[in-house]
């Protein structure tokens, strides 16, 4: 295999520590959100290759169900896909999102690939997720196989060690688990 | 992403079936009205029988109630016969009813099994097992559960084919045979 064709295959999303490309994007057919405006909060991207993917074990559908954890850390989350504004607004209704999908619509898939998550091959973005903080910098970001939901554990973790300046907020919440578990 | 796996282990809160000392742990994350955990269900049941003492099955809610509008109450109900001492049978009246799962379907299916329905019926109205039904669902999050039905083996996630019966029964006998702990 070549440099380039592994380059290919294996997406070189922003890493953690970089600060996040700001962008503005439609959310409804009248109304642009710019990442910029959420600055204060944290905000989790998800790119994803599609609406209208198979039911059930669906990845939006999922973040749909656990928005209030994600609230509790004032998080807001915004879906991206190459989709237009017509489809997703469609595709909001039917699946009762209660978060915003950014059509990535014109110039096609423009914002994932500022943050090296676009697919050329297949038109769509890769399914990445992208944790940045209240000042705009990602803390955390992760690329799935495309054929894999990510679920959302990894989106928590960044959101917890987001929130608690004590370090080990993550290793602290485990052990708490455990600890309720063994009683 | 999961780097963990489950999270809580398995502990005294869970709904068990089978040995504790069990040389394998299947837990199911899973939502009464999604079809795939319909599907799931006699599969699982095939497990149980085959594997017999070998297996420690557990099943945690993760109702996804936007997609499921039933699947909430339906968890709450199997909680709620779970605190008469019928967990399992109410949860498998649930999955072989699945096409009816409004309260008072519940509310008799819980009196066909000789619970007091009526103290369902006023759990349920007073959300007594919202939080719990929550916990888990919290728990299913945090170990990387991606819809339903996820299942863990010895505490970790198992990705592969369930609705291959023969293959998933495998599965369970090989992690029998290495014996893994939790």
């Amino acid at each position: 295999m070549t440099g380039s064709e592994f380059d290919r295959l294996a997406p070189q999303i922003l890493p953690a520590g970089a600060p996040a490309p700001d962008f503005a994007l439609h959310a409804t057919p009248d109304q642009v959100l710019r990442l910029s405006e959420l600055r204060g909060r944290p905000v989790i991207l998800v790119f994803y290759p599609a609406d209208w993917s198979p039911v059930c074990g669906d990845q939006v559908a999922l973040y749909n169900e656990i928005l209030p954890e994600f609230r509790e850390y004032g998080a807001e989350i915004l879906g991206i896909s190459v989709d237009g504004v017509w489809c997703h607004a469609a595709f909001a209704r039917d699946r009762k999102l209660h978060f915003s999908l950014l059509a990535d619509f014109e110039p096609k898939g423009a914002v994932a690939r500022m943050y090296g998550a676009y697919r050329a091959e297949d038109g769509t973005s890769e399914r990445a997720l992208f944790v940045l903080d209240g000042e705009g910098i990602i803390r955390w970001s992760y690329c799935s196989p495309i054929a894999v939901n990510p679920g959302a554990d990894g989106i928590l973790k960044a959101l917890e060690s987001i929130a608690g300046k004590s370090a080990p907020v993550t290793a602290e919440s485990f052990q708490n688990d455990a600890a309720e578990a063994r009683t | 992403m999961s780097d963990g796996g489950l999270t809580p282990p398995v502990s005294e809160r869970d709904h068990i079936a089978g040995p504790d000392d069990a040389p394998v742990t299947l837990v199911e994350y899973g939502d009464y009205e999604c079809p795939y955990c319909g599907m799931a269900h006699p599969v699982v049941k095939r497990a149980q029988s085959e594997l017999g003492s070998q297996l420690r099955f557990v099943f945690r809610h993760f109702p996804l109630g936007e997609a499921h509008p039933h699947a909430q109450i339906a968890a709450q109900a199997a909680e709620a016969a779970g605190a008469q001492g019928k967990f399992w049978e109410m949860h498998d009246m649930i999955f072989e009813h699945q096409d009816a799962l409004e309260v008072e379907d519940l509310l008799g299916y819980a009196a066909s099994l000789g619970l007091d329905a009526e103290k369902i019926g006023r759990d349920l109205e007073a959300g007594t097992y919202v939080k719990r039904v929550r916990d888990d669902f919290r728990s299913g999050v945090k170990s990387g559960v991606n819809g339903t039905p996820t299942f863990f083996v010895n505490g970790a996630r198992y990705d592969g084919s369930w609705a291959n019966e023969k293959a998933f029964i495998g599965a369970l006998r090989d992690a029998a045979q290495q014996g893994v702990e939790t």
